[in-house]
């Protein structure tokens, strides 16, 4: 789970981490308000969406006045901000975060990643700040600062001073930097962080250490535990398909063909979206119903997947083990009656029970197709979409 | 004698009397697996499904002598359920709970190198359908009948695409000596290359099939491994061919995020490694078939 910029600077700061002064604005008038209130003479006026670059994007405006300040947020408030990240569609604009403005000596990158190869929370810095860690790698890979966190003790203090050294910070900075780097690895640990980047880290002109930017994801399997980063949550930051599929308990990624998706389990998932895109097909989603495949939750998937007015055919791939076809077969009969589908939907059943499942599909006189295989499944659904368009056209 | 478990192993479950213990723990026994006991913290003492339930893993295994056990704890309890299966002295742990946080996996893995490698559990999952050896013992929720018994090794990340795996084999004839999850995780308790060295060193199984996906290091260092310590061949098939960077398909390991992650990145590393690929996920058996072949020539 992604949280805003703002969100993941005001719990870094709480685990020590300096911050510029700053407060949120939904309006232009409360954005002059909050710039008045900072004080100074320099403000950042920053879009508040789940994405990076956004400063490329023209999410981001330096303010030298009232006036400024007003106009930036009155263009960016309700705008869709398109980055390299968002996809053409972009994302919502409906927070601003309104920030005194630094004045920045050297900036770094710092990060913290659960580490799948060491298996390991591990620390990364480079003295590139503001570019992205692909860009560093590519480019200068020699500044990038590796450190593997032992996680029976933590990050020892001695860890941080390696990194803060190997940043050539002067000495005298080393301890609050050393403060910082050990404060960001204790947010990450203590609230099931599974990315936390802070970039750029920057020392500003009067030798202090701040936080510029800062990004934070979160263990979605760990929420049960932080209910205070659960609440952070903004749902108009996400696809409203996922949105609506993950609040009943699917998971569902949507993307952006025409042959709706229904299948048990993500690895049959991911392979049935293959089969469709070797046939000559596009998926237009991904989606997993879990293990119980039962009637409802087959009839939640549909209406799940019918919300993308593109699908123009379902292909439904059931792998029935402990659930029994019969049962799913009824499931999917009696979705597509309720729901009154009226588009072609290609059924396939394996496991227990398959003859029964699949009688079931061909004497329910409903437009389903009924398939043997993976993939005599993926061409029926393929085949049936080429015959919607030929139709259209 | 295929890996891991056989008729003989003693099993224990975890989460014994709970609504999806029973029902996996008496299909289990269904299938002749030689399931001993269980444990139920607060419930020791009683008897469910005609076997003795137990309080804590080391009062099971010290009365049962058991070797085997399966975790289905739910998700904030399941950490402490393998490590409290690795300090009883168990030998082989499969967890099937879904939705484990990542930071328990990290410390559940750092808590077992306290152990000596040869003493060491092997956990495999969590977040995975479990471990058969065909005809002989099942450790896990899968449909036992679609599984032939035979000679093939499979190991995947997904329940259900090792069904399809196994029941597009048994069309054709050919059985498996053992099938392993090792589920969806982005941290889970044995790799595919971890999984490779026991179908390797196991008599009973003539090559083996790896069912990888998008996301992590696991495919391409197992790939690496086969190339430089196996002499059995391997058949591979990677899943989310079509899964645009930086999504998560379902699964929480599924998601590309670094170079070398995506399906078709893995794919050819694999096969510069001189891994043979199945094309499509409809040719997982065809290919094995096609191997099989081809050493019945050479033999």
């Amino acid at each position: 789970m992604d949280i805003h910029e703002y969100q993941a600077k005001e719990l870094l700061s709480k685990f020590g981490v300096s911050i510029p002064r700053g407060g949120l604005a939904y309006s232009p008038e409360q954005a002059t308000y909050r710039a008045s209130e900072i004080g100074g003479t320099r403000w950042v006026v920053k879009a508040q969406i789940h994405s990076g670059a956004r400063g490329k994007a023209g999410g981001i405006k330096v303010c030298r006045d009232d006036g400024e300040v007003w106009d930036a947020a009155d263009q960016l408030l309700g705008k869709r901000l398109v980055t390299v990240q968002t996809g053409p569609q972009g994302k919502l604009v409906s927070r601003l975060y309104i920030e005194e403005a630094s004045d920045i000596d050297k900036e770094f990158y710092l990060s913290y990643v659960m580490d799948r190869a060491s298996e390991r929370i591990v620390v990364v810095a480079s003295a590139a700040g503001g570019m992205d860690i692909e860009e560093i790698a590519h480019s200068q890979p020699e500044t990038i600062i590796r450190v593997t966190v032992d996680p029976a003790v933590g990050m020892q203090a001695f860890q941080a001073r390696e990194v803060a050294f190997g940043l050539g910070v002067e000495p005298d900075l080393v301890s609050k930097l050393e403060r910082t780097i050990l404060g960001a690895y204790r947010a990450f640990r203590d609230l099931d962080a599974t990315m936390v980047e802070i970039n750029p880290l920057v020392v500003t002109k009067n030798k202090s250490i701040v936080a510029l930017d800062a990004k934070m994801s979160f263990d979605e399997n760990a929420l049960f535990r932080r209910p205070q980063i659960s609440e952070l949550r903004d749902k108009s930051q996400e696809d409203a398909r996922e949105t609506y599929a993950s609040d009943r308990g699917l998971s569902y990624v949507g993307l952006d063909g025409d042959i709706g998706c229904v299948v048990n389990g993500a690895g049959l998932a991911m392979a049935t979206l293959d089969m469709i895109k070797l046939a000559g097909g596009e998926p237009a989603n991904f989606l997993d119903i879990g293990g119980g495949a039962s009637p409802e939750r087959v009839a939640k998937s549909f209406r799940a997947v019918l919300k993308d007015k593109n699908v123009k055919a379902l292909l439904v791939n059931v792998f029935a083990g402990i659930n029994r076809c019969d049962w799913v077969a009824k499931g999917v009969v009696d979705a597509v009656r309720e729901l009154d589908i009226k588009m072609p939907v290609v059924v396939r059943l394996a496991g227990t029970n398959v003859e029964e499942g699949r009688k079931i599909i061909d004497e329910s006189g409903l437009t389903v197709i009924s398939a043997d295989s993976l993939g005599e499944a993926a061409e029926k659904a393929v085949a049936a979409v080429r015959a919607i368009n030929a139709k259209a056209a | 004698m295929a890996i891991f478990i056989n008729e003989h192993t003693p099993v224990l479950v975890q989460g014994f009397t709970g609504r999806i213990g029973t029902f996996h723990a008496q299909e289990m026994i269904d299938y002749g697996t030689n399931v001993v006991g269980g444990v139920t913290p607060g419930k020791g003492g009683t008897t469910h499904l005609g076997r003795p339930v137990f309080n804590t893993m080391k009062g099971a295994v010290e009365e049962t002598g058991a070797q085997a056990s399966i975790v289905f704890v739910p998700p904030p309890f399941a950490a402490d359920a393998i490590m409290e299966a690795a300090d009883a002295g168990i030998r082989y742990c499969t967890c099937i709970t879904d939705g484990i946080p990542a930071q328990d996996m990290i410390r559940v893995k750092r808590y077992m190198r306290r152990y000596k490698k040869e003493s060491r559990m092997v956990l495999t999952g969590p977040n995975c359908a479990g471990t058969i050896s065909p005809g002989k013992a099942m450790l896990g929720i899968m449909p036992g009948h679609i599984y032939l018994p035979g000679r093939i090794g499979i190991v995947g990340r997904s329940g259900t695409l090792g069904y399809e795996a196994a029941s597009q084999m048994k069309a054709l004839g050919i059985g498996v000596s053992t099938s392993v999850g090792i589920g969806g995780d982005p941290i889970n308790g044995s790799s595919f290359r971890d999984v490779f060295e026991h179908f390797e060193n196991d008599p009973e199984t003539d090559a083996v099939l790896m069912i990888g996906e998008i996301g992590g290091p696991q495919e391409a260092e197992a790939g690496a491994w086969a190339r430089d310590n196996m002499k059995k061949p391997v058949v591979a098939y990677i899943a989310g061919l079509s899964a645009p960077k930086g999504r998560r398909m379902g699964h929480a390991g599924a998601i590309v995020s670094a170079f070398g992650e995506s399906a078709a990145e893995k794919v050819e590393i694999l096969k510069a490694a001189g891994v043979i690929i199945a094309p499509t996920p409809a040719e997982m058996g065809s290919t094995i078939a096609k191997v099989l072949g081809g050493m019945r020539k050479v033999a």
